[in-house]
């Protein structure tokens, strides 16, 4: 297998602190990679690193690389917004705008050049379906995504990120303020969504690291301590302290 | 236990005491609109509610005095129309500059400069439109008098920017930041971002913002008096002299006679200012509630 992304030597800073300390990862094309450890461990700021998210944050400050299919994507002149259609984001909390289900998933569309309205209604209803959605708000397109259950709208964030058809999506704790039932069916979905795309999760989840990813890796304090097929890492950890962390000792 | 009694018997004097504050403002309120409405409702004895609004001539003084406010209101609402037509688009590119593209250390000392700008007495804003504004207007644009609707339109929306781009800039930094990074997050850049979902989202602020900027415009008084001209005409041009509905009170008040047919449709012309203002309020009120970001 390809490896779709490369993390060379990471480290992040914000102001002073490094929050990511030389990281080193390679994500495999097609599978699901988790990343767990307890919170501030740098997870979440490592994923945001991957599309450049971070960008945003004034004071911060990168070392080290990251390479999507061999590119760099701190290459001087590199377009963020084109990166941003390769990598796709869903967020912890559900943040659906404050427009119409249509609306919501036809402004991805639309600002990536798509102005032809039977494409737009042609990739609405196919990544509605794609993420899930659709047979519960086919007759409600016009209302406003607000109006949809928590795990609705963070159905409908999933759906609005594979409408631009990336090739990578990264999830940072997608399910964690959702109910089972709404957990199970992002769960389901992620299995599905793995034969099309590349995906980078941050979970707190033990079960749901091991339910769902393909390889798992261990933070800890801004450093990467262990990474390793998921089966591995749940029943054979290399160190205790994955161990540990696995079997709910600390964290 | 006694320490106890004191403390409820403490707690029942101040409770009643702000609810009798609280309360003499409403009856204060209620007794000026009162004494607006008695005051002012008699000129029908002297002239049709029809003539009074749609009549075109405004001789109050003269021995067949005539009492149509029409040129009044029209100058009102043009002057109220053009500083808005200045003010909005201008406050608003302040407000979206401040929230989302200055630096913070800019935007720390351009804000209270904006706050500051809107506690300049308005006298001296038209003081400013008198000695510098209206002859620059005469000069360069070739006119009869340099105050005019033009000139007192820019002094007001002046006035309104601090107010609106103020308010307008809480509202957009106010929308959540989870909304702009989803929106970065599927490749939008800034511009897209703001045009698309930031302002959109704070679309409620921002109309509660222009309507309380408008309704500060229809309601000066000072500024107009000063610079609008002060002809009771229905005004063909932007640089044509108006005389709005405020000034006309303020500058025949004192010399109209107590109980004349004069002093009621001053007074009758005030109540036509309240309830503009007053229908304002409402569309304020509806589109405050209209555009209001529920947050998921």
């Amino acid at each position: 297998m390809n490896d779709k992304v490369i993390i060379n030597d990471l480290t992040f800073y914000y102001g002073n602190n490094s929050a990511v300390k030389n990281v080193n990862i390679r994500v495999q094309e097609n599978s699901v990679l988790a990343l767990i450890g307890p919170s501030g461990c740098g997870k979440s700021t490592l994923i945001r690193c991957i599309n450049r998210m971070n960008d945003i944050i004034p004071a911060t400050r990168t070392e080290g690389d990251i390479l999507i299919d061999g590119g760099s994507i701190y290459a001087d002149k590199y377009n963020v917004s084109d990166l941003r259609r390769r990598v796709g984001m869903v967020f912890q909390k559900s943040n659906p705008f404050p427009k119409s289900v249509f609306e919501n998933i036809a402004y991805g569309l639309k600002i990536n050049g798509i102005k032809n309205k039977y494409d737009i209604e042609t990739r609405v209803e196919k990544s509605l379906k794609g993420a899930a959605l659709w047979d519960e708000v086919k007759d409600r397109l016009d209302d406003s995504a607000l109006g949809l259950s928590g795990g609705q709208q963070q159905r409908l964030c999933i759906a609005r990120t594979i409408a631009i058809e990336p090739e990578i999506i990264l999830m940072d704790e997608p399910a964690s303020a959702l109910d089972p039932i709404s957990t199970q069916k992002i769960e389901e979905l992620i299995q599905d969504l793995k034969a099309k795309y590349t995906i980078i999760i941050v979970t707190h989840n033990m079960q749901q690291a091991a339910r769902i990813s393909d390889f798992t890796a261990f933070m800890y304090m801004g450093n990467l301590i262990e990474i390793n097929n998921t089966e591995a890492i749940f029943t054979k950890p290399g160190l205790e302290m994955t161990e540990n962390y696995v079997t709910g000792k600390f964290g | 236990m006694k320490h106890l009694n004191r403390k409820i018997i403490y707690d029942i004097i101040l409770s009643k005491f702000f609810f009798i504050v609280g309360l003499s403002c409403l009856i204060i309120l209620f007794i000026i609109m009162l004494f607006l409405f008695i005051e002012g409702i008699p000129v029908l004895n002297h002239v049709s509610l029809t003539d009074f609004i749609f009549g075109t001539s405004w001789y109050p003084t003269s021995d067949h005095a005539r009492f149509g406010i029409l040129p009044l209101i029209s100058a009102s609402a043009a002057v109220t129309l053009l500083a808005s037509l200045l003010a909005v688009p201008f406050s608003l590119a302040i407000a979206i500059y401040l929230s989302e593209l200055a630096g913070n250390l800019i935007r720390e000392i351009i804000k209270p400069v904006i706050e500051i700008i809107a506690s300049i007495p308005s006298v001296i804003i038209g003081f400013f439109g008198m000695v510098v504004v209206a002859p620059f207007l005469q000069n360069n644009f070739d006119l009869d008098t340099g105050l005019n609707l033009f000139n007192a339109a820019l002094m007001l929306a002046f006035m309104a920017v601090p107010t609106i781009a103020s308010i307008c800039e809480d509202a957009i930094s106010s929308v959540p930041a989870s909304l702009k990074e989803a929106s970065y997050a599927l490749g939008a850049n800034r511009w897209q971002t703001i045009y698309h979902i930031t302002v959109p989202a704070a679309l409620s602020g921002i109309w509660t913002a222009i309507i309380l900027g408008i309704s500060r415009v229809i309601g000066e008084t000072m500024v107009v008096l000063m610079v609008a001209g002060g002809a009771a005409i229905i005004p063909l041009s932007i640089f044509d002299p108006v005389r709005p509905l405020t000034s006309n009170i303020a500058a025949e008040m004192a010399e109209a006679a107590v109980g004349g047919p004069h002093y009621r449709a001053l007074f009758a012309i005030g109540i036509i200012l309240f309830i503009i203002t007053f229908i304002f309020n409402i569309i304020a009120d509806y589109l405050s509630g209209k555009y209001k970001f529920k947050e998921g």
